[in-house]
C-alpha cells in the first residue's frame, strides 16, 4: 500500500503532446479512477505509472520513491489488462505463479499465495486449465488473481471490464470494490464508463485532450462540475444544457425559459449571484431536478413550476424520462411512471432552482466559481 | 530535477541496449551483404573491370556498350514476351481455378494439393521434366503422331523463334498454383454477406463475380502481379536447364546474360551493369508497391 | 414445375462441366510427374520405341540406381548421391541459423521497437526483393577473401544471409499479431527480454517456425543460382548436379536416368509439401501478400 503522486507530468510522442501537465495525488489505499473519452490520454497515463512508457517531463512518485526511470518490474505494481493478457501457453496456476517465479519467491511461499488468491477469487477449480478453456468472466478473475498474488504497492486496472457483457460487468464492478475494501491496496483504474467511475472511485480524475478537467470525489464531480465537459460527461442521461440570457424582472435577477407554446417561465437566481443583464449563459440542470409536481411542491421554497408539451416518453422502469423543449433545446425530465403524461399532452414539472448551474458559453467554465 | 533517480547502473544500460544488440549482427549483415554489395556492383559497372575488378572510374561507358550488344536486346525482348505471357496466363488460370474451386467442390483439398505441388519443385526439376516432354523426337510430338495425327510437328524447343514459349509453358505450369492460392485466399476473405446482399438484389452468379467479387480482389491482382513480375525478372534456372539460352542465344534472359558475361566470359563490368539494370527494373516495381503497402497499413 | 426441373438440369450440367474443367487441369498438373515416373522405370529401348505415356512393359529400377550411384556427373562416375548430401549439408545449418536469427529479429522488431527499428525493417523488406544478380560478383569476391569460396560453409553463409530478410519478415508479421499487452503483463511480472522470449513468445511460435523452416528448406534446397556461382566440382548442390547431368553433351542421352535423378532431387521438397502442405501454402501467401 502506497500513496501515488503525479506531478506536472507531460508526455510527447514526437511533436504530439498527449499529456499536458497532469497533477494528481492520492493517499495510500485510495481508489483512483481515470475516466474520459477515448484518446483523452488516460491509458497513456496508466502506462507511465506502470513504467511501460517513459515520461517526457515531470515526476511520478509511488510512496516516497521517484519512479521516473525505474523499470516496471522494480516498481512493485501489478496490472490487469483490458484483454486480460493471460499467458496462453500456461495453465492458470502457472499464470498466477509466473510473476512470483520471476521474482524468485520460494516454492512453498508461491503455493501459499496461489492458494490464498484462488480462494479469494473462487478460482480453485480452474487452476489446472488453460486460459482458452475459460469464459470471459473467469479470465477476468484470473487476471485479477495474477495481480493480487504479487501483493503489490499499487494495482493498475486498464479498462478491465470492457470485454464483459453488461450483467457480468455489474457483478465484477461490485466484486472489485469488495476486493479493494478487503485488501486496502491503492488502486488506479482506467475506464471510459462514467458509471464505473462513479460507483467505484474514492477519487475521480476526469480527463480530456491530455488535461485533467476535474479531480474530485464522485459526489464532487457530479454535483459541482468545473465545466461543461465534466457536467455533460458524468451522469446518465446527461445534464440538460439550455441557452439563456440574464435579465431582470421585478427587481429579481434571473433567466427565462420559453416552451413551444411561447409560455415563459422566469427562473430567479438563487445564490445571490449578480450576472450582468444581457449576458448569455448555458443553464445546466440534471433530469432528476425537473420532475413531476406530485412531490410536496408547495412545501419547498425554491421550486418553480413549468409547463411543457411532452414530445417523447422513455419508460426505464423505476422512472420515466420525458423529452420536452425549452428555448429551442431538447430537455430531458425525470418523472414517476404513474404521473408521466402521454406524448403530445401538456404536463406540469417542478424545477429545483437550487440545483441550477451556469456555464460560460464561450469557455465552458462555470460562471460561479465552483470551488 | 527530473533525473533524481536516473539509473546509471551498467546492468540496466545493458538491458536497455539488449534489443539493439540482438539485431545488430543482422543489421550489419544487411548493410554489408545487401546495400554495400549493391553499391559495389554499381561501382564496378562504372569501372574498367574485365577479368579482375579494376577501380578506375569510367562513368556510363559500360552501359553504352551494354545497350549496343544485340544479345542484351534479345534478352530484354525475351523478358517482355516471357514476362507478359507468364503473368497473363498465370493470372487468368489462377483466377479461374480459384473461382471454380470456391464452388463448394468435393475433394477440394486433394485438387488444391495437385494444383500446388509444382511449387515445391525446383525450377531445375521442372525444366528437366518439360525438356523431356517437349523433346522434339520422343516427346509430345511422337505422342500426337502415334495417336494418329501423322503430320504433327512440335519442335519449339529447338526452334529459335519459338523456344522462348517453351519457357513460358514450363513456368506457367509451375506458378499457376501459387496465383490460385493467392486468389483463393482473397475469395475466402470476402465478406459473404456482400454476396448474399447481391443475391437478394437478384443478381446472377456470373454477374456477382464480374461486378462485385473480381473488383474486390484488386489488391490480390496487384500482389500477384508484383510477385510474378519479380519471378520473371529473376528467372534463370528454368532457362538454363530447358534451353541453355539457346538455340544460339535466342532464349537468353537478363539473368542468364548477366551470368554468361560475368562468370563465363569474365567481363565483370558488363556483367555488373546488366545486373544493375535488373536491379533497377525490380526497384522501379517494388519501391512504389512497398511504399503504398506500408502507407496503407499505417493509415489502416 | 417444369421450369424448376429444367433449371436444376442446367445446374447439374454446369456442375458437371465445372468438375470436368477442374479434372482437366488436375491432369495437366499431374502429367509431367506421371511422365517422369514412368520414364524413370523404363529401359532405354522402350523409351526409343514408345511414347511419353506408354506404360513400361518391363519396369526396371536400374535408372534409379544409376542416377543415385554411378551416373557420370562432371568428371566423376558416382551419381547424384554425393551432391544430394551436399545439399543436406548446406540446407540444414542454413535453415536452422537463419530461422533462429529471424525469430529473434522478428521478436525485437515487433515487441522491442526502438528509434529506427521500423526503418531497419523497411530496408530489410527491400532485401527480400532484390534480384540476386546484383550481389553475385561482390559475394564471390568476399567468399574468396574469407577463404571459403567453393566450400559448403561458403554456401551456408550465403543462404543464411539472404534468407534473413524472409525469416525476419515471417516472424515479425507473426509476432505483431501477438498482443502487446501480453508482453507488458510479463514485464510487470518482472520478466526481461530473454525470459519473455523463452516463456511467452516461443511456446506460441510453433506454426510460424513450421512455416519458416519449410519456406527456407524449399528455397535453399531448390536454389540453383548460388549453387552454380559459388560452388565447384564436389561441393555442388543437387540442383547444379542435376543440370550438369541433364545438360551434358556426352554421347548417349539416358532419359530414364535423367528423370530418376530429377525425382531424387525433388523428393525432399515434395515430401515436405505433402507432409506439411498447410504450412507450405501459408508461408507462400504470407511471404507474398503481406510483403
Amino acid at each position: 500500500m502506497a500513496s501515488l503522486v503525479i506531478d506536472q507530468v507531460y508526455k510527447r510522442f514526437g511533436s504530439v503532446e498527449v499529456l499536458k501537465g497532469i497533477n494528481i495525488a492520492i493517499e495510500a489505499g485510495e481508489f483512483l479512477v481515470l475516466v474520459g473519452p477515448s484518446g483523452c490520454g488516460k491509458s497513456t497515463l496508466l502506462n507511465l505509472i506502470a513504467g511501460l512508457d517513459s515520461i517526457s517531463s515531470g515526476e511520478i512518485r509511488i510512496g516516497e520513491r521517484v519512479v521516473n526511470n525505474v523499470p516496471p518490474k522494480d516498481r512493485d505494481i501489478a496490472m490487469v489488462f483490458q484483454s486480460y493478457a493471460l499467458y496462453p501457453n500456461m495453465t492458470i496456476r502457472k499464470n498466477l505463479s509466473f510473476g512470483l517465479e520471476t521474482r524468485k519467491v520460494p516454492k512453498d511461499k508461491r503455493e501459499e499465495q496461489i492458494k490464498k488468491v484462488s480462494e479469494i477469487l473462487q478460482i480453485e477449480d480452474l487452476l489446472e486449465r488453460k486460459p482458452s478453456q475459460l469464459s470471459g468472466g473467469q479470465r477476468q478473475r484470473v487476471a485479477m488473481g495474477r495481480a493480487i498474488a504479487r501483493d503489490p504497492l499499487v494495482f493498475l486496472f486498464d479498462e478491465p471490464l470492457s470485454n464483459l457483457d453488461a450483467k457480468l460487468r455489474v457483478e465484477m464492478r461490485a466484486e472489485i470494490k469488495k476486493l479493494h475494501q478487503r485488501l486496502g491496496t491503492t488502486i488506479v483504474y482506467v475506464t471510459h464508463d462514467q458509471i464505473e467511475a462513479m460507483t467505484m472511485a474514492d477519487r475521480i480524475a476526469i480527463m480530456k485532450d491530455g488535461i485533467v478537467q476535474q479531480f474530485d470525489s464522485p459526489n464532487g464531480v457530479y454535483s459541482n462540475p468545473n465545466n461543461l465537459f465534466v457536467a455533460g460527461f458524468i451522469g446518465s442521461p446527461s445534464m440538460n444544457f439550455i441557452p439563456v440570457k440574464f435579465e431582470e424582472q421585478g427587481g429579481q435577477r434571473g433567466a427565462t425559459l420559453t416552451n413551444t407554446k411561447d409560455q415563459t417561465f422566469f427562473i430567479p437566481l438563487t445564490n445571490g449571484s449578480d450576472y450582468p443583464v444581457g449576458q448569455s449563459a448555458i443553464m445546466g440542470i440534471r433530469p432528476e431536478n425537473i420532475t413531476d409536481t406530485n412531490e410536496g411542491l408547495e412545501s419547498r421554497q425554491q421550486i418553480i413550476e413549468l409547463v411543457a408539451e411532452v414530445k417523447v416518453t422513455e419508460p426505464t422502469g423505476p422512472d420515466t424520462l420525458i423529452h420536452v423543449e425549452f428555448n429551442g433545446t431538447e430537455v430531458i425530465c425525470r418523472s414517476c411512471p404513474e404521473f408521466a403524461a402521454e406524448a403530445g399532452a401538456s404536463m406540469k414539472f417542478a424545477l429545483d432552482t437550487t440545483k441550477i448551474l451556469f456555464f460560460d458559453p464561450e469557455s465552458g467554465m462555470r460562471l460561479d466559481d465552483a470551488n | 530535477m527530473q533525473s533524481a533517480e536516473r539509473s546509471y547502473n551498467p546492468l540496466t544500460i545493458l538491458e536497455n541496449a539488449l534489443p539493439k544488440l540482438v539485431v545488430a549482427p543482422s543489421f550489419i549483415a544487411m548493410m554489408v551483404f545487401i546495400y554495400g554489395f549493391i553499391l559495389w556492383t554499381v561501382y564496378i559497372s562504372m569501372s574498367k573491370s574485365t577479368f579482375l575488378p579494376n577501380y578506375d572510374f569510367v562513368g556510363l561507358v559500360q552501359y553504352v556498350k551494354l545497350w549496343k550488344i544485340d544479345r542484351w536486346y534479345v534478352a530484354c525482348k525475351n523478358l517482355l514476351i516471357y514476362g507478359g505471357l507468364f503473368i497473363g496466363f498465370c493470372t487468368v488460370f489462377g483466377l479461374l481455378l480459384a473461382i471454380f474451386l470456391d464452388q463448394k467442390i468435393r475433394l477440394e483439398g486433394a485438387i488444391r494439393s495437385i494444383y500446388l505441388y509444382p511449387l515445391s519443385l525446383s525450377f531445375v526439376v521442372t525444366g528437366t521434366a518439360w525438356r523431356w516432354m517437349l523433346n522434339p523426337g520422343l516427346g509430345l510430338e511422337r505422342l500426337v503422331r502415334e495417336m494418329g495425327w501423322e503430320s504433327f510437328s512440335f519442335d519449339w524447343l529447338v526452334n529459335a523463334d519459338m523456344a522462348i514459349y517453351t519457357v513460358v509453358i514450363a513456368a506457367v505450369w509451375q506458378s499457376t498454383g501459387f496465383v490460385m492460392a493467392m486468389f483463393l485466399a482473397g475469395l475466402r476473405g470476402i465478406d459473404s454477406s456482400i454476396i448474399k446482399a447481391a443475391q437478394v438484389d437478384g443478381a446472377s452468379l456470373p454477374r456477382i463475380y464480374w461486378k462485385i467479387i473480381i473488383p474486390s480482389l484488386r489488391p490480390v491482382f496487384f500482389g500477384a502481379f508484383i510477385i510474378l513480375t519479380h519471378i520473371a525478372i529473376k528467372s534463370f534456372d528454368l532457362v538454363v536447364v530447358l534451353t541453355r539460352g539457346g538455340p544460339g542465344y535466342s532464349t537468353d534472359l537478363p539473368a542468364t546474360f548477366m551470368y554468361e558475361y560475368a562468370f563465363t566470359r569474365g567481363r565483370l563490368a558488363l556483367g555488373a551493369s546488366s545486373a544493375t539494370m535488373m536491379f533497377m527494373m525490380v526497384m522501379a516495381l517494388i519501391v512504389p508497391y512497398l511504399y503504398s503497402e506500408l502507407r496503407s497499413k499505417k493509415n489502416g | 414445375m417444369a421450369s424448376t426441373s429444367s433449371r436444376s438440369y442446367t445446374e447439374m450440367a454446369g456442375r458437371a462441366a465445372l468438375y470436368a474443367i477442374l479434372l482437366l487441369f488436375a491432369l495437366y498438373f499431374l502429367a509431367p510427374l506421371f511422365v517422369m515416373i514412368i520414364t524413370s522405370i523404363k529401359p532405354m529401348a522402350e523409351i526409343r520405341t514408345g511414347t511419353l505415356i506408354s506404360l513400361p512393359k518391363a519396369p526396371t529400377f536400374e535408372p534409379w540406381l544409376k542416377a543415385w550411384g554411378t551416373a557420370t556427373i562432371g568428371v566423376a562416375n558416382e551419381g547424384i548421391k554425393g551432391f544430394f548430401m551436399n545439399s543436406l549439408r548446406i540446407a540444414i545449418p542454413a535453415v536452422l541459423i537463419s530461422t533462429l536469427i529471424g525469430a529473434l529479429n522478428g521478436y525485437v522488431l515487433s515487441k522491442w521497437k526502438f528509434r529506427g527499428s521500423d526503418t531497419f525493417f523497411a530496408m530489410l523488406l527491400l532485401g527480400c526483393f532484390i534480384p540476386f544478380q546484383v550481389i553475385l560478383l561482390p559475394m564471390a569476391r568476399t567468399l574468396g577473401v574469407l577463404g571459403i569460396s567453393g566450400t559448403v560453409s561458403g554456401l551456408v553463409l550465403v543462404h543464411t544471409v539472404y534468407g534473413l530478410a524472409f525469416t525476419t519478415l515471417f516472424f515479425r508479421n507473426f509476432y505483431v499479431g501477438i498482443p502487446d499487452e501480453l508482453v507488458n503483463a510479463a514485464k510487470i511480472d518482472g520478466a526481461g527480454f530473454w525470459r519473455i522470449f523463452w516463456k511467452i513468445m516461443l511456446p506460441v511460435s510453433k506454426p510460424i517456425f513450421m512455416v519458416t523452416i519449410i519456406w527456407q528448406t524449399t528455397q535453399i534446397w531448390n536454389d540453383f543460382l548460388f549453387g552454380v556461382c559459388f560452388s565447384t566440382g564436389d561441393t555442388q548442390p543437387v540442383t547444379v548436379a542435376l543440370n550438369n547431368l541433364v545438360n551434358t553433351s556426352s554421347a548417349v542421352k539416358e532419359y530414364n536416368v535423367d528423370m530418376a535423378a530429377a525425382i531424387i532431387a525433388a523428393l525432399p521438397t515434395l515430401f515436405v509439401y505433402f507432409a506439411a502442405g498447410k504450412y507450405f501454402v501459408r508461408g507462400l501467401t504470407a511471404g507474398a501478400v503481406k510483403g
